[in-house]
């Protein structure tokens, strides 16, 4: 297997490595193609931003990603098309069994989403990031000539800087893989566990093209050099003689999620009697965070490799020290979205504890070891909020009549749909059995819908030290899942590939 | 304690009247896949005593890839599965399996070949039944009566701490005492039962113990030979590895739809695979040994909770059929299959590798039990590719996981253990 020393921003969209967070003004543009000519003519021209540093930064970005029905109507070969994963292939929305899995029921299904349902998958995405009051004329620049006989433009989803917190309140975007660029701290063996909780990751577990957790290398389209135009593209590491569409590039989630921010802090009032202090507290359980996005659990006793010095008072711990989750529950967001489990829990690192552990011998609690090695389920998160914020006083409020919608716009990075976004989404947010817990769901994310033998998913356990836990029931959906779509996140030579004369 | 036991006919499907057995075992179906548990054919649900049950059609798309071995494709007929899992005696189980649903049996099987109406439809069932190489229940003994009643347990008492806030927050001892009370008084109306436990079949006792000891002595004296042989199997072994042909595709698009569409109603899902195992009789040979370890292990090893590190397993069999050139699996899990897979990765990838590294085509392994599965992507495919459809699936617990019914047992034990000490006290209350 071929080794990189290095990966190669220039050829990588930014969005991979920045989060844009001083770009505070963005928009996301849905587009379908009127005209698959004029389209590669304008993405040939498009001014995309790259992953490579830049002095001065810039003052705006712009990053370009396709569905699949995109990328077949931009012209791409069937056969090419078809290296891409099943999930990518199929969309978001297309299949009752993803539905079904990924919490897509009832009100949060398909059928009732703004955009990303049935006839309205968009082909292409366009986001634009700008510097405050820069936005407006950034679009101008970007849409440039030759736009219109591009595109059409099927949805705007605007997006509002709440300077750093989520529209309930809660700091957001807190942790964060560590992407491993130099790739110094692969594991090369895969048979060998890691038995410590690592946030460096490898870089193949968000860009295509490079090994991954299990050093192997995910699957995506690969071209024979003497393919027409290939030559362009960056070469196979894996594959002599094989052009990468993959390599440089990811796999981008997008999902628009309406959150009612005055449901979820009218409910956490009603539970607390209307006492500030317990309402927070109440709030804060439910994330796992304080408001200020410190964790309940405790820190961790080493530091955490891919967490550095300045981090690690928001991300150095894990929840080994919170076995009965009375410090940050069980079924907490945050402990439900990366429950920070090595490979091989309570293993210490000789053969014999190894072996034990291996063979399941270990004598526990019936719930110890029943989560899955957090590694191979991370994401990359660059989501925006939009609409208004509000404060927890104003959320207490009547709503007016006209009360505009809030939420955000979920955007995750990743190189495998189903192993990242998917896995985490099904078996660990709407599962109603996430660790050996039953009859409730995220306590944010959750559909509340009944499943078969389930009839329950709409509680919340707050386990406590020396009673039994309290139980809350009934909560109510917080989260409404508004329009989604599987995107393909090109890198710069792959773009240009796509969007060559032919 | 009541043992479980398993029913697995197999019968040949005659040639052409496939498609009219598919849509007559869509009929006993409520959603795509899951059974009616009250279906005119065989009304799973009228057989307390049954975990799960399952109708598979064996129609291996994957037989063509002996063309790796420059073989010619084997002409195997196409069977028809019928899993049971049940509680008690096989004998007994078959008898009232008759009872119930005779007419429908044999509506079902009149499509397969060597099925005669005329026929004595339980010693037919009974001649058809193939004994698996490996057989793992999750719980030795669990019986559905226990299964049912301690989940009606655990309901009770959680809607009682719900309806009465005051008790939830006693402290431990009290909050013991006031839910025993609360238990005695519902048993006392009869809204609740809690049957004590059957004892132990005195036949199944002896039989039990003489598999303990008999296979380590029957290893025993095959060790000098084992032993003696070990160098050329494993040069042997070895050299197959670097020989053996791959072959994981992606399984094609309508395949894996057609899987998924039974898929993620309930928490438990099914899941039944098929393959052949690699040409020769060191595969076979090699096969037939570790099935019949793993099967000491899950009779003797794990029996309570856990295969290895896996507890989303409630029962799962592997069959030898077609003079052991074709190896049949079948499963009821927690979860969905992605989760299952990579459980099977991350967690149990040497017991995976060793079995299942025997089947044509299977990621290439090393020492037998390393790498294979590790590779994550083809061995999802190899899985999914080998997959088979399972036309009816019946789940006598739907939305209980293996979990919740080992959690539901401890809560039942912490309750009927008046005498409960301080530290398990602490822990019981944790899980209520």
């Amino acid at each position: 297997m071929a080794k990189n020393a290095s990966v190669d921003f220039a050829d990588m969209q930014g969005l991979l490595r920045f989060g844009y967070a001083k770009l505070t003004e963005a928009s996301f543009l849905l587009l379908r193609i009127r005209d698959a000519a004029a389209a590669r003519a304008w993405l040939a021209a498009a001014p995309v931003s790259t992953a490579e540093y830049q002095s001065p930064p810039p003052a705006a970005a712009l990053q370009i990603a396709f569905t699949s029905e995109g990328l077949r109507v931009l012209g791409l070969a069937g056969d090419v098309l078809a290296g891409f994963s099943a999930e990518f292939l199929a969309g978001m929305s297309s299949d009752r069994s993803r539905s079904r899995r990924l919490g897509d029921t009832g009100n949060n299904a398909p059928q009732y989403w703004q955009w990303g349902g049935a006839a309205r998958v968009p082909h292409v995405a366009a986001m634009l990031y700008a510097r405050e009051g820069g936005l407006g004329a950034w679009t101008q620049t970007v849409k440039g000539v030759g736009w219109d006989a591009a595109f059409e433009v099927m949805d705007c989803l605007p997006t509002s800087n709440l300077y750093g917190v989520e529209p309930f309140g809660f700091t957001d975007g807190v942790s964060q893989p560590t992407i491993d660029w130099e790739q110094q701290h692969m594991m090369r063996d895969p048979n060998e566990p890691v038995l410590d909780y690592s946030n460096l990751v490898a870089p193949g577990e968000f860009l295509l093209g490079y090994p991954n957790e299990y050093y192997r290398y995910t699957d995506r389209p690969l071209l024979s050099d003497e393919s027409e135009g290939a030559s362009i593209l960056p070469g196979a590491e894996d594959r002599t003689g094989m052009r990468d569409l993959g390599r440089n590039g990811s796999y981008l989630v997008m999902r628009q999620l309406a959150q009612d921010v005055r449901g979820f802090w009218k409910f956490a009032n009603g539970q607390a009697n209307g006492d500030a202090d317990e309402r927070r507290q109440l709030a804060q359980a439910m994330v796992g965070r304080t408001l200020k996005g410190d964790p309940l659990a405790q820190a961790a006793e080493r530091p955490i490799t891919g967490v550095d010095a300045e981090d690690a008072a928001q991300n150095g711990f894990t929840f080994d020290a919170d076995a009965n989750g009375t410090r940050c529950p069980f079924g907490a967001h945050i402990r439900r979205a990366n429950p920070r489990t090595n490979d091989l829990p309570g293993a210490e690192n000789h053969l014999i504890s190894k072996l034990v552990h291996t063979l399941g011998f270990e004598d526990g609690s019936f719930r110890d070891d029943v989560i899955s090695p957090t590694r191979f389920h991370r994401l990359l998160r660059r989501g925006r909020e939009y609409g208004p914020g509000l404060t927890q006083q104003e959320a207490l409020e009547p709503a007016p009549s006209d009360d505009p919608e809030r939420g955000i716009h979920f955007i995750s990075l990743g190189a495998n749909i189903s192993r990242q976004f998917e896995f985490v989404q099904s078996a660990w947010l709407m599962s109603s059995k996430f660790g050996g817990m039953t009859g409730e769901s995220d306590p944010l994310l959750g559909n509340r819908e009944p499943i078969s033998g389930c009839p329950v998913t709409s509680g919340f356990s707050l386990p406590r030290e020396g009673s039994a836990p309290r139980r809350l029931e009934g909560l109510p959906q917080f989260i409404a899942v508004r329009g989604g779509a599987y995107f393909f996140l090109p890198g710069i030579r792959a773009l240009r590939y796509l969007a060559r004369e032919r | 304690m009541t043992p479980q036991a398993n029913l697995t006919v197999f019968a040949p499907v005659t040639a052409g009247r496939e498609d009219a057995l598919r849509s007559l075992l869509e009929s006993m179906n409520t959603q795509p896949g899951a059974a009616n548990a009250l279906n005119g054919l065989i009304p799973f649900g009228a057989l307390g005593e049954l975990h799960f049950a399952r109708l598979v059609i064996l129609d291996d798309p994957t037989l063509g890839d002996c063309a790796l071995y420059h073989l010619p494709r084997p002409n195997y007929p196409v069977y028809l599965a019928l899993l049971c899992d049940f509680d008690g005696s096989f004998d007994a189980f078959v008898k009232k399996l008759v009872q119930v649903a005779a007419e429908g049996l044999r509506r079902i099987f009149t499509h397969c070949t060597d099925f005669d109406p005329a026929l004595d439809l339980e010693r037919w069932l009974k001649t058809h039944h193939v004994r698996p190489a490996t057989c793992y229940v999750n719980w030795v003994g669990r019986t559905m009566l226990e299964v049912r009643e301690e989940s009606a347990l655990t309901d009770a008492l959680r809607a009682f701490m719900s309806a009465n806030p005051a008790v939830a927050n006693l402290e431990p001892r009290q909050l013991h005492q006031s839910l025993r009370n609360f238990a005695a008084a519902e048993q006392k109306a009869g809204r609740l039962t809690l049957t004590a436990e059957k004892a132990t079949p005195l036949g199944w006792v002896i039989g039990n113990f003489l598999h303990l000891i008999g296979v380590p002595l029957a290893l025993l004296a095959l060790a000098p030979f084992l032993l003696l042989y070990a160098p050329i199997y494993v040069l042997l072994l070895r050299s197959k590895e670097r020989s053996d042909p791959e072959f994981a595709p992606r399984p094609d698009a309508e395949h894996a739809a057609r899987l998924s569409a039974l898929e993620d109603y309930d928490v438990t899902n099914q899941f039944s695979a098929f393959g052949s195992i690699k040409p020769g009789l060191f595969r076979r040979w090699t096969l037939i040994f570790l099935l019949w370890v793993i099967d000491y292990t899950a009779r003797h090893i794990y029996r309570h909770g856990r295969l290895a590190r896996v507890n989303t397993i409630h029962f799962a069999r592997w069959v030898f059929i077609d003079n052991k050139n074709r190896l049949f699996f079948a499963s009821n899990y927690d979860g969905s299959l992605d989760s299952y897979m990579d459980d099977f990765i991350n967690k149990v990838a040497f017991g995976l590798n060793v079995v299942f590294s025997n089947g044509i085509g299977y990621p290439t392994t090393n020492w037998l039990a390393l790498d294979g599965a590790k590779d994550e992507q083809k061995f999802k495919y190899y899985i999914r590719r080998h997959e088979l459809p399972t036309e009816v699936w019946y789940n006598a617990h739907p939305g209980l996981t293996a979990l919740d019914l080992a959690r539901n047992r401890l809560i039942r034990q912490g309750l009927e253990n008046a005498a409960i000490s301080e530290m398990e006290l602490q822990q019981w209350i944790q899980i209520l």
